[in-house]
């Protein structure tokens, strides 16, 4: 619906800011709380695409907030600097700076210690406005006398100096504030934010640097609340230190998941409903001091029962309604892989080798030990450009641990690996793949939320775009070449009928192919298949071994599996793990042979 | 301009201070460490501790009465919560639970704020603690002292509790592998509404004993919420030990810090917490993959 109609949201939005002052007064709202509501609205969307649409929640908010604040009402009193909005956006920039050290710190951990680190350091910020910076803020006394913008039109200068010329100047940076986030939730980081919120192990596995990502949308996140702090203190005619008090931050992500989090439109309606009652208690009821208790108490139970907030409790209805209209027209089952034409040919990996000729993998003396556990012992492994690999081994025997070695997402105690001639040793995921090697996940590691487009999606993004990539305002779809990639890889897994599907709708036989899509979407040289067949039916192994046969072409495979058929049936050479170390290695023919790997696998067959 | 007797009494507070926040920062850490909960509403619990030892303390006049009725019942009130609210939050995401908790936490407050009103309340020491006691060469508050010793006594009984006991055994378990735990035959969850309780307890534990030297107010949590932070991120989120080192070392900056200039004692603090984050990435005492 949305990309039909791209600009739809944004019409709405100016249609509603324009109304906004001829309806909203009849509901007793007073100019000035409007006006706040934009504010706090504008300091949300920032917030909104760290929290809803990264995942990253932050309590320290108020920090950047304050600071935007303080830098452009000390710009406008104590320095006199003539034009107010550049001041404005002077403060921005200083609350980007801050923002950026910030989280420098606070993202080297995430989940609950990421939390408690903004925490920390937003209450640093308050006792270091009230106390050492009190010269230049006014300490607990705050920046009087902010003076109001005007606006030179050539025949005549508008003043922005009453309620409503005030709320024109907020409405319109509001709606250049909603712009700006639309467009970097719909460009190709916005796209990589969501995939880090869902998964962030496979956003880096399929070579995304995550946390560089993290850090933007931390910047992001400051930089309005920096400008939301200038418009506060321009607002107002003053800039109060309250500004940098946990209750802001506190009252910002209350707001936030009233209104509903990732809906960018969930902070402005949540600090509508929160005015407006706080407005109600102490004007109409006349009891201040409980507002705030039956706020917190509202609060927990939307928490508790509408946990996407009411713009996104209104989303899940109307997506209900739309679910039940598409459902009439829904197709017959899905095609199955044998259907889908079995040569589809996706654009050949890219030869990244650089005249390098000579094995693409070599690992020498690769160990790992846990604790006093040793999972691999001394293991020796060379892969040819090429070839189709098959390992095998007992449950137990160190395959998992192997390949995550391999893939760099653990590193060895001991050993060194080479990728393509290249010591990648001790290199970090995201970069290994973004050199040709990757691989699918025994468990799989989908992004769950997305739809199965949007999974590829992210992880053709890493192959088109590279490791990191600032293209903010750019549209998703105008990445070149991603399209045709992305078809391709599912025309491949079979998988272009359920394009659109979300993850959690597939079956486990599509959630499977869909697991190895993610990572040929990246366009691997050399691909690891972590037990592809698992918890597979007859006919999906026979499908995903026709599967396999296909997407060998030009590049190098190496599967682990424990279905014996499939192995020997696929692989050209055949690696036998047993106890942590290579037991033996050969043909198919040579590897039946051996009597060590029957005495391994069948316990002393050969005695019998 | 910094003389001895002064340096060492602030030393003292520091101890004091730090010993306090180890005992707080226990509470969060073995409710994190267990139930994978991050508790936002600890800050609220000391505060209900001072509040509900205060009511006692006004119809009483015992101290002692005090603290055990600020005990149990905010032992009772985390009890209540994990069994009402809680729960139902260990299967949804973490943001979920720090939201769920950050709320309760507001209405705690606002709740006391309605009942008893924004004025802060005294408890006074009890007596034979009161006034102040020569220590060699300096004088020092009997009660800061007997405080010391109060709430190592706790530190000790928290200790003997979970290093020395079934349910303890069964607590640190949890802590490694919870889900194990509960295959292994014990009720996970009812050690879970206990751990909530104990946690709990020991918040509000701290906020009855500390009342006589700060007074008490609705929003006196919230400061002790964040520097209880900054403690279990120091010492390692989920480790007893962690906490209590924490709890010192950041009782100590901030206490020697306010010797020279109050405003930067969070600074010193929010600078030894980056040096561990830098250099130390878990906390110090703390281990890999409890996030």
């Amino acid at each position: 619906m949305l990309r039909r109609r791209p600009f739809l949201i944004e019409a709405l939005t100016a249609i509603g800011l324009i109304a906004a002052p001829f309806v909203l007064p009849y509901l007793g709202f007073a100019p000035t709380t409007i006006n706040r509501i934009l504010v706090w609205g504008l300091f949300g969307l920032g917030f909104d695409i760290l929290f809803g649409f990264t995942g990253l929640l932050s309590f320290g908010q108020s920090a950047f907030y304050g600071t935007g604040g303080m830098v452009a009402a000390y710009l406008l009193t104590v320095v006199s600097f003539p034009h107010v909005m550049t001041a404005v956006l002077i403060g921005t920039l200083a609350a980007a700076a801050v923002g950026y050290l910030i989280g420098l710190i606070a993202l080297r951990r995430t989940g609950i210690y990421f939390a408690m680190i903004t925490v920390a350091i937003a209450e640093v910020f308050y006792f270091v406005e009230f106390n050492p910076l009190s010269r230049f803020t006014g300490g607990e006394n705050g920046l009087p006398g902010v003076p109001t913008p005007t606006l030179y039109l050539g025949f005549t200068t508008v003043q922005f100096n009453t309620d409503w010329s005030m709320y024109a100047l907020l409405a319109f940076w509001y709606f250049v504030g909603l712009v700006l986030a639309l467009r970097i939730v719909r460009s190709p980081v916005g796209a990589v934010l969501s995939a880090i919120r869902d998964n962030p192990l496979r956003a880096a596995a399929v070579g995304h640097n995550i946390h560089s990502y993290k850090l933007t949308a931390f910047v992001i996140a400051a930089a309005y609340a920096g400008f939301a702090g200038g418009l506060l203190g321009v607002m107002q005619g003053f800039m109060p230190p309250d500004a940098f008090t946990f209750d802001t931050s506190g009252q910002l992500v209350m707001q936030t998941a009233i209104g509903g989090a990732g809906t960018l439109f969930g902070p402005l309606v949540g600090a509508t409903v929160w005015l407006y009652l706080s407005d109600f208690f102490q004007t109409t009821l006349h009891i201040g001091a409980t507002w705030k208790l039956v706020l917190g108490i509202v609060f927990v139970l939307l928490v508790c029962f509408l946990r996407r907030g009411i713009v996104g409790g209104l989303q899940d209805l109307a997506a209900r309604f739309t679910a039940t209209a598409r459902e009439a027209v829904a197709p017959e089952e899905a095609p199955v892989l044998a259907d889908a034409a079995p040569d589809a040919e996706i654009d050949a990996p890219p030869h990244r080798r650089g005249g390098y000729s000579g094995p693409i993998l070599e690992a020498r003396g690769l160990s790992k030990s846990f604790g006093g556990i040793v999972a691999n012992r001394n293991i020796d492994f060379t892969v040819e450009d090429g070839e189709l690999r098959g390992i095998i081994g007992p449950n137990g025997a160190g395959k998992s641990t192997f390949f995550k070695m391999l893939t760099c997402e653990l590193p060895p105690t001991a050993g060194r690996i080479r990728f393509e001639g290249r010591d990648i040793t001790g290199m970090d995921i995201a970069a290994v793949c973004q050199l040709g090697l990757t691989k699918s996940y025994q468990v799989n590691q989908l992004f769950t939320r997305l739809t199965v487009r949007e999974n590829v999606v992210i992880a053709a993004l890493a192959e088109r775009r590279g490791i990191f990539s600032l293209d903010l305002l750019r549209r998703v779809d105008r990445v070149a070449g991603l399209d045709s990639q992305v078809a391709g890889t599912l025309a491949l897994v079979g998988l272009s009928a359920r394009a659109g599907t979300r993850v959690a709708e597939l079956a486990y036989g599509e959630k499977r192919r869909l697991e190895i899509a993610l990572a040929l979407a990246s366009s691997p040289s050399l691909l690891l298949l972590d037990e592809p067949l698992a918890g597979m039916s007859p006919r999906e192994r026979a499908e995903t071994v026709q599967l396999l046969k296909n997407i060998r072409r030009g590049r190098t495979l190496v599967v682990v599996d424990h279905d014996m058929d499939a192995v020997f049936g696929l692989a050209e050479r055949i690696t036998v793990l047993h106890e942590g170390a290579v037991l033996a290695e050969g043909t198919p023919a040579e590897i039946q042979a051996n009597s060590q790997v029957q005495e391994a696998y069948l316990g002393g067959v050969a005695a019998l | 301009m910094v003389n001895w007797p002064t340096f060492i009494s602030q030393c003292f507070n520091g101890l004091v201070l730090g010993a306090l926040l180890a005992l707080i920062s226990s509470g969060l850490t073995i409710i994190y460490g267990t139930l994978g909960v991050l508790n936002l509403a600890h800050g609220a619990m000391f505060m209900l501790g001072g509040y509900a030892g205060w009511v006692a303390y006004t119809y009483t006049n015992s101290f002692i009465a005090a603290v055990i009725v600020g005990s149990l019942f905010v032992g009772l009130v985390g009890v209540v919560m994990e069994r009402a609210i809680i729960r139902y939050f260990y299967a949804r995401p973490h943001e979920d639970q720090l939201l769920v908790t950050f709320g309760l936490g507001i209405v705690f407050v606002e709740a006391v704020r309605f009942f008893f009103g924004s004025l802060s309340n005294i408890v006074p020491a009890p007596p034979g603690l009161g006034g102040i006691t020569p220590i060699g060469f300096m004088f020092y508050p009997t009660y800061r002292l007997a405080l010391l010793g109060i709430v190592a006594v706790a530190l000790l009984v928290l200790y003997f509790v979970l290093y020395r006991t079934r349910i303890g055994i069964i607590v640190r378990a949890g802590i490694e592998d919870s889900i194990m735990v509960d295959a292994l035959g014990i009720n996970v969850y009812r050690v879970f509404m206990v751990v909530f309780g104990i946690g709990a307890m020991a918040a509000g534990f701290a906020g009855i004993v500390n009342a006589p030297v700060v007074s008490i107010a609705p929003d006196v949590g919230e400061a002790i919420l964040v520097q209880t932070f900054v403690v279990v991120v120091i010492g390692g989120v989920g480790s007893f030990p962690g906490a209590v080192l924490g709890g010192l070392i950041a009782g100590e900056i901030i206490s020697i810090t306010s010797m020279f200039n109050p405003g930067y004692s969070y600074v010193m603090l929010f600078v030894a917490m980056t040096l561990v984050l830098v250099l130390r990435p878990y906390g110090l005492l703390g281990t890999a993959g409890r996030e």
